[in-house]
């Protein structure tokens, strides 16, 4: 049987040419990120705002003005209706009442009760109400487990391998967080809990990929001594890139699957890692490999601690 | 790397074998299967959550500014008593002003004894050296009682544990669902009840904080004055629970719910829902000491500082039974009935969160969740397959023992199974191939420098591991500070990567290496196809 070969046995692929172009390119991208968020806004759910939710199924399908109309009648503010994948299923979501805590709650009571009434037959199916007290919390617990996740990763590589490696990490990690935001910014899909779990996944995600690039640079700073370190990166790039391209393939594989057919409710986590894993799977390459260049990484590097049997180290 | 000792072979058999093991009680929960399933096996299944068996959770929050008005309530009635005890001490009107207890004696020589008498009243407070109020005197006669800082979070920490058992046996009066009450953080109630698709009985039942009190109507009240509401020394005036209106009672509380036995629902002669409320002992006896010295007199029936009614004491209560009538449906008299039964809560609880999921969604998500997972999987194995031949079959059957332990591991922890949890399944099997992809890129590289065969494999297997073991370590930094933020649903998601991390690191390095090893050792081929 003729097995598959993604990448030839022996690439070359100079990599590092376009190290200076990726990385502006990369530098902008991140910045035009970032500056998109802050002026566009996330479309945060109600995890992180507050507010509440009902998911309501009809047995028959319902026009979204007449939803509209009718839960308009309620007085309970401003709603925003979607429409979930068929017209029976739908999605209406209510801002944060002012005043108490406790109003919030009274809502979502209102709403199930309501619906109901108006519309025989129908099911709420699933109801949330998120307060403003707990939704700070919320976002500001999701906000220090991604900061305390890159550093807290950052500090294990810098503590494995240099920290030259340890601030590339961060940078790449920065990276791929920054524009899975904008994604979510341009699309506006909605940010929820799952979606900071996402963000916290491809933390995990791209670093799994830069630590197998850097184990392999370790490994041939210490093998070929007097390589520069250009050729060096481009032949442990080149040396794991079969590995980085079946991995990241049959992570994707897995996750577009679950995009396509899996629960509606965790498309959103589906969709972030799915790009995360894109993004850190190109920020392995070229953030942290070029980062390593700017930080003077050498073979001298490791020896002082790592190599004591050797004779450079000894009269180093 | 052929040295794999017969002992060796059996015990990683022996993990397999287990894992298969405890995971079918998991796999086949809620088929006719299960039935047959033998009872001396393992019964331990994983939790589902609440968004994939339906149900209803709600995090409640104690009103911090309600307990100490509470504690303050109490105390000025533990003072009023005290003061009382003979010889009696005069004094005048106790003032609440100011979240402090003050209040002048009468007679200036018994402001020691006064003192000494509300210093029994305090207590100590483990571990702080306070005590829970300060007594002061201020202008030689006024005393004045504070709280103190630590005393009130004593209160408060108190206060939350007896709330979490009053919801819990309001929620669950037979002891038998299986829910979770937790406190978190202080002053919270987390509250989970699967299959609840209807939170609002849930609230209702939890909303009130029910302390039954009954007062005799102050009769000497001047009309005009109770309802601008103001009401004589010892006495004070109460809204009306219907109607509107106001009512002068006497402060000293005659009978309260804490005497109570037992609270149920009935109906009077005329069919109208009631709460019929048996006393205890104690309870009984003073029921029935008061009623005897005031025929005749109304008596209030004081809810949560409301008056439900005050019916007339028409003859002396002697059996210990009484009949709460007013404005009630069968439900909520039935909700009240609990209420009471459960004892009063000892603080108010606000809804601050709430999350519910029916059934059926939460069926239809398990189902497209399972199928995606068959999905995912059946293309990872394809994909593995096609590219690495016969490695790609031991990184199949490693995928297919990790999923088998990764159930089982979850199983014997008891951990809970959420929607992201199913994503973060699907993930891992994902992830869990990386593992065979670094082993076996790593030997065709040693095939291509020109390797023997075993040489390769076992370089493969010993150079590719430190990258492994780095990589998993960074997936298991990020999933554990999940698990430590992260509020239900995203910590399910974490604890399947983490769990997966691990095991994938047995099945992936440890498992497969077995299955090459006996390859190698039966069939020792000349080259290898990879």
């Amino acid at each position: 049987m003729k097995l598959l070969k993604l990448v030839p046995d022996h690439t070359n692929i100079d990599f590092m040419r376009w190290r200076n172009l990726a990385v502006i390119l990369s530098t902008l991208l991140t910045v035009a990120s970032l500056a998109y968020t802050a002026y566009r806004g996330l479309n945060l759910g109600i995890d992180f705002v507050g507010g509440q939710v009902v998911r309501v199924e009809f047995n028959q399908p319902v026009h979204i003005e007449d939803l509209r109309a009718r839960v308009a009648q309620l007085g309970v503010g401003e709603a925003s209706i979607q429409a979930l994948g068929n017209d029976r299923t739908y999605q209406v979501r209510l801002p944060r009442p002012p005043g108490a805590e406790t109003a919030a709650n009274q809502v979502v009571s209102k709403l199930r009760a309501a619906i109901p009434q108006q519309f025989p037959g129908a099911r709420v199916d699933a109801g949330e109400s998120v307060s403003g007290k707990v939704s700070e919390e919320l976002a500001s617990d999701g906000l220090k487990a991604i900061i305390f996740a890159m550093i807290g990763i950052a500090l294990y590589i810098w503590f494995r391998f240099e920290w030259q490696f340890g601030v590339g990490a961060l940078l790449t990690l920065a990276h791929d967080v920054s524009m899975t935001l904008g994604f979510f910014a341009f699309t506006q899909l909605p940010v929820d809990l799952n979606v900071v779990a996402a963000l916290l996944t491809i933390v995990g995600y791209s670093l799994n990929d830069t630590v197998v690039i850097y184990d392999r640079i370790r490994e041939n700073l210490r093998k070929y001594r007097k390589m520069a370190i250009l050729p060096l990166l481009n032949l442990s790039l080149n040396e794991t890139l079969a590995r980085t391209v079946v991995t990241s393939l049959t992570v994707l594989i897995a996750l577009a699957v679950l995009m396509a057919i899996g629960p509606e409710v965790i498309f959103g986590l589906a969709i972030a890692i799915f790009l995360g894993v894109l993004i850190g799977t190109y920020s392995s390459i070229y953030i942290s490999a070029p980062v390593l260049v700017w930080l003077g990484v050498t073979p001298h590097s490791f020896l002082k601690t790592e190599d004591k049997d050797s004779p450079e180290a000894q009269t180093a | 790397m052929l040295e794999f000792p017969r002992w060796k072979v059996w015990l990683v058999t022996l993990v397999v074998a287990l894992g298969v093991f405890f995971s079918i009680p998991s796999l086949i929960a809620g088929t006719t299967l299960a039935s047959k399933w033998p009872s001396w096996a393992p019964h331990a299944k994983i939790n589902l959550g609440l968004d994939l068996a339906g149900g209803s959770h709600l995090l409640l929050e104690a009103d911090a500014r309600d307990a100490l008005k509470t504690r303050l309530q109490s105390m000025e009635d533990s003072v009023a008593t005290e003061l009382r005890r003979s010889p009696r001490i005069e004094v005048g009107d106790i003032s609440t002003a100011g979240g402090r207890l003050s209040f002048m004696v009468r007679n200036p020589t018994q402001v020691d004894a006064a003192v000494e008498r509300l210093r029994t009243l305090t207590r100590p407070v483990a571990y702080t050296g306070n005590r829970d109020w300060d007594v002061t005197v201020v202008d030689s006669t006024r005393v004045v009682l504070a709280p103190t800082a630590s005393g009130s979070a004593q209160a408060l920490k108190d206060a939350m544990g007896v709330a979490r058992d009053v919801v819990r046996r309001r929620i669950d009066p037979s002891g038998t669902k299986e829910i979770t009450v937790i406190t978190e953080g202080g002053n919270r109630i987390l509250v989970e009840v699967p299959g609840v698709e209807d939170p609002e009985a849930l609230k209702r039942l939890i909303g009130q904080t029910a302390r039954l009190e009954f007062k005799l109507v102050d009769l000497n009240a001047n009309p005009a004055d109770v309802q601008q509401g103001r009401a004589p020394p010892g006495s004070q005036v109460l809204p009306m629970a219907e109607g509107g209106g106001f009512m002068a009672v006497q402060r000293r509380v005659m009978v309260s719910g804490e005497q109570l036995a037992s609270a149920r629902q009935g109906f009077d002669q005329d069919g109208r829902p009631t709460v019929d409320l048996v006393f205890n002992s104690t309870g009984a006896r003073r029921f029935g000491r008061v009623t005897q010295e005031n025929v005749n007199k109304p008596f209030a029936i004081i809810l949560d500082d409301k008056i439900l009614s005050a019916p007339n004491i028409n003859e002396p209560i002697l059996g210990g039974r009484a009949q709460i009538s007013g404005n009630f449906t069968v439900q909520s008299a039935n909700d009240l009935a609990v209420s009471l039964a459960s004892g009063k809560l000892p603080v108010k609880l606000n809804v601050i969160e709430e999350r519910t999921v029916s059934a059926e969604l939460g069926r239809d998500s398990i189902h497209k969740g399972v199928i995606a997972s068959i999905v995912g999987t059946l293309g990872v194995i394809l994909f593995m397959l096609v590219t690495y031949g016969r490695f790609g079959v031991y990184a199949t059957i490693a995928l297919v023992v990790n999923a088998f332990l990764i159930l089982a591991v979850m199983a014997l922890f008891g951990a809970t199974l959420t929607l992201p949890g199913i994503a973060g399944f699907i993930l891992t099997i994902g992830a869990a191939v990386d593992a065979n992809v670094l082993i076996n890129e790593r030997i065709r590289e040693e095939i291509r420098r020109g390797r023997r065969l075993i040489d390769a494999v076992e370089t493969g297997y010993r150079e590719a591991f430190r990258a492994i073991f780095d990589a998993n370590v960074t997936h298991v930094i990020s999933a554990s500070i999940m698990v430590y933020f992260g509020s239900g649903p995203v910590r399910g998601f974490a604890v399947v990567l983490l769990i997966g991390v691990v095991t994938s690191v047995f099945t992936a390095v440890y498992f497969t290496r077995m299955l090459v090893a006996l390859w190698i050792r039966r069939a020792r081929p000349r080259e290898l196809h990879i």
